[in-house]
């Protein structure tokens, strides 16, 4: 207990009398975590946003109206076993024209209802692919080309298929592409947040490693020269931490969720895919144990004496 | 070599052996130090110690001389371990250092008190917490830090200056305090390396008096000095290096004896017997006695 509070008093004493150097290092713990926690959720709803968009993508197998409901079933079965699909879902006829006059809106749906006699919607099959990179597979698999040349659809009930077929691919092209580049710069950063923060706390430790020589020389061991470093970096790693959270914190409630109010973009992100408490956790306890390791790690080679 | 041969200094009460510290056999009369055939090669191949054989008893003061760079700091660093043997093997009161796991060495070191050349003080403590530090590291309790830390550095002359920062000090000043730290744990041998050696003639005077009172309390000293002067002056045991080898080993004596020493009978050859010039520091000189 003597000790523990030994090394503390130790510890302070640094920071005081060192005080350019950890500040330097809260500071730039501050910066690390402040451009950390803006930028992964601003990626986390742009790849949450792609995936949502790729997660749409379909097409319909529209039916001939004559078919029987044992030849649906069987096709239903021989769609569902095609690889990549991960769920076929049936639309009847007048599914079909609830939907359309849903879309249409109460006025517009008397009007066009009104003009008919019957309905002249076919019943068809929505196909949701796992990816949406498999979209051209699934299609292929579904109406092959025949021996003729000709496209042969797999079963004699299918009409045709509706889709969006250049808008699709085109959309899976950038969203995975967007999704590639977004997880290589979030490594990066990381990557980067790391180096800088254990830079800095090399830098402060550097300067004192004929300190550290001298301790050893007095017969100290490495664990009590080490303890009040370690415990400098809980503080530095902790204070930098808390600013930045207080900043980030600041942010959201003065500039995000104002704006949430009007943007759907923004209001996606605070609801469902960002955890701001998590994030602010998580970021908390990285600038803690990044700046207390690396003070450790640091110390080892002035310890060798 | 723990608290065995606690000093009649000790006025407070005795630290106790603590449970963690090496048992170690207990040959009553083993020396403090004593060295077998040490040679130490640099990684370059510079030969600094060659088969150096010395036993130094308990209790002793001893002076070690010689010229630069003839292997007087490299036998210091062994003796505390801060560099390791070649071959041949150090021994601290009976124990072989070199066989000594990582773990122990800062054991070791605490129960040799060490006075560095430059200090080597902590420069953002002050006086009382730069002493305080050497005990703090043994884990001595709060109450013996504040008997025994003012206690020593009213034994070196500093209690005046308890608050002052290491660069707040003079030179002689700063010694004192590196000689304070090295003794507060009253440890049963105490090195100096070259203590005045950047102190004026009279403040060092004064350090070697201060190493004087300390082996008056029990402490083995071992003093690695240029000092001719004070070498001459005092008239203990005398251990001379020359290229890494022990050229003359005398109970009492001065600071280069010329029939014996290597460097002495070429300086004779080259300049003529007698008169060296007081003002030669390295103290290449001849004998003062005669």
């Amino acid at each position: 207990m003597s000790r523990l509070i030994f090394f503390l008093q130790e510890a302070i004493r640094a920071l005081r009398r060192n005080a350019a150097p950890s500040l330097a290092a809260i500071i730039t713990t501050v910066v690390t975590v402040v451009l950390l926690g803006v930028l992964i959720p601003i990626f986390q709803t742009a790849q949450a946003k792609s995936d949502q968009v790729r997660g749409e993508l379909n097409f319909q197998v529209a039916l001939y109206a004559d078919a029987t409901h044992a030849e649906i079933v069987s096709l239903e079965k021989e769609l569902k076993a095609i690889p990549h699909v991960d769920s076929v879902e049936l639309i009847t006829k007048s599914q079909a024209l609830k939907e359309l006059k849903e879309t249409l809106g109460a006025d517009k749906s008397k009007e066009l209802t009104s003009q008919l006699n019957e309905n002249p919607l076919p019943a068809s099959f929505k196909i949701i692919p796992d990816d949406a990179a498999n979209l051209a597979g699934i299609r292929a698999a579904i109406i092959p080309t025949g021996p003729n040349g000709k496209p042969q659809p797999i079963s004699s009930i299918i009409d045709k298929i509706f889709d969006r077929q250049d808008e699709s691919s085109k959309i899976a092209q950038v969203t995975s592409a967007l999704k590639i580049v977004l997880t290589v710069i979030t490594v990066l950063l990381i990557l980067a947040s790391l180096m800088l923060v254990s830079n800095t706390i090399r830098l402060s430790i550097y300067t004192r490693r004929r300190e550290v020589e001298v301790m050893r020389l007095v017969g100290a061991t490495r664990w009590f020269i080490r303890w009040p470093f370690m415990i400098e970096g809980v503080v530095v790693g902790f204070t930098g931490g808390l600013v930045a959270i207080l900043i980030l914190w600041l942010g959201k409630i003065t500039i995000v969720d104002p704006l949430s109010n009007t943007f759907s973009f923004l209001a996606a992100q605070n609801n469902s895919t960002l955890n701001f408490p998590a994030m602010i956790a998580i970021l908390f306890a990285a600038a803690v144990l990044v700046s207390t390791i690396g003070s450790g790690v640091t110390l080892r080679r002035f310890l060798k004496v | 070599m723990s608290a065995e041969p606690n000093p009649p200094m000790a006025r407070s009460k005795k630290r106790q052996p603590r449970d963690d510290e090496p048992r170690r056999p207990r040959g009553r009369r083993a020396p403090i130090v004593e060295l077998n055939d040490v040679t130490k090669v640099y990684a370059g191949g510079h030969m600094a110690l060659d088969r150096v054989s010395l036993a130094i008893g308990r209790g002793e003061f001893v002076f070690l001389v010689g010229p630069t760079g003839c292997g007087k700091s490299t036998l210091i660093k062994m003796l505390i371990r801060e560099l390791a043997t070649t071959e041949g093997t150090v021994k601290i009161a009976g124990r072989d250092i070199g066989a000594l796991p990582e773990k122990k060495i800062p054991q070791l070191r605490r129960n040799i008190g060490t006075v560095f050349q430059d200090f080597k003080l902590l420069p953002d403590r002050t006086v009382y917490d730069n002493v305080a530090y050497a005990l703090q590291v043994i884990g001595a309790s709060r109450a013996e830090i504040r008997e025994q830390v003012p206690q020593t550095l009213r034994l070196v002359g500093l209690s005046t200056k308890l608050h002052s920062y290491p660069d707040q000090l003079s030179g002689g000043e700063q010694q004192r305090v590196s000689i304070a730290r090295a003794f507060v744990n009253h440890p049963p041998l105490l090195l100096a390396d070259e203590p005045s050696g950047n102190l004026d003639p009279v403040t060092s005077i004064g350090v070697m008096q201060l190493l004087y009172r300390i082996n008056k309390t029990g402490t083995t000293v071992l003093v690695v000095t240029h000092d001719r002067e004070m070498v001459d002056n005092m008239q203990r045991r005398v251990v001379e290096l020359y290229e890494g080898r022990v050229v003359r080993d005398e109970v009492s004596g001065g600071y280069t004896e010329e029939s014996t020493t290597e460097f002495g009978l070429r300086m004779r050859a080259e300049m003529g017997v007698g008169h060296q010039g007081e003002g030669q520091s390295n103290g290449h000189g001849q004998d003062a006695l005669i």
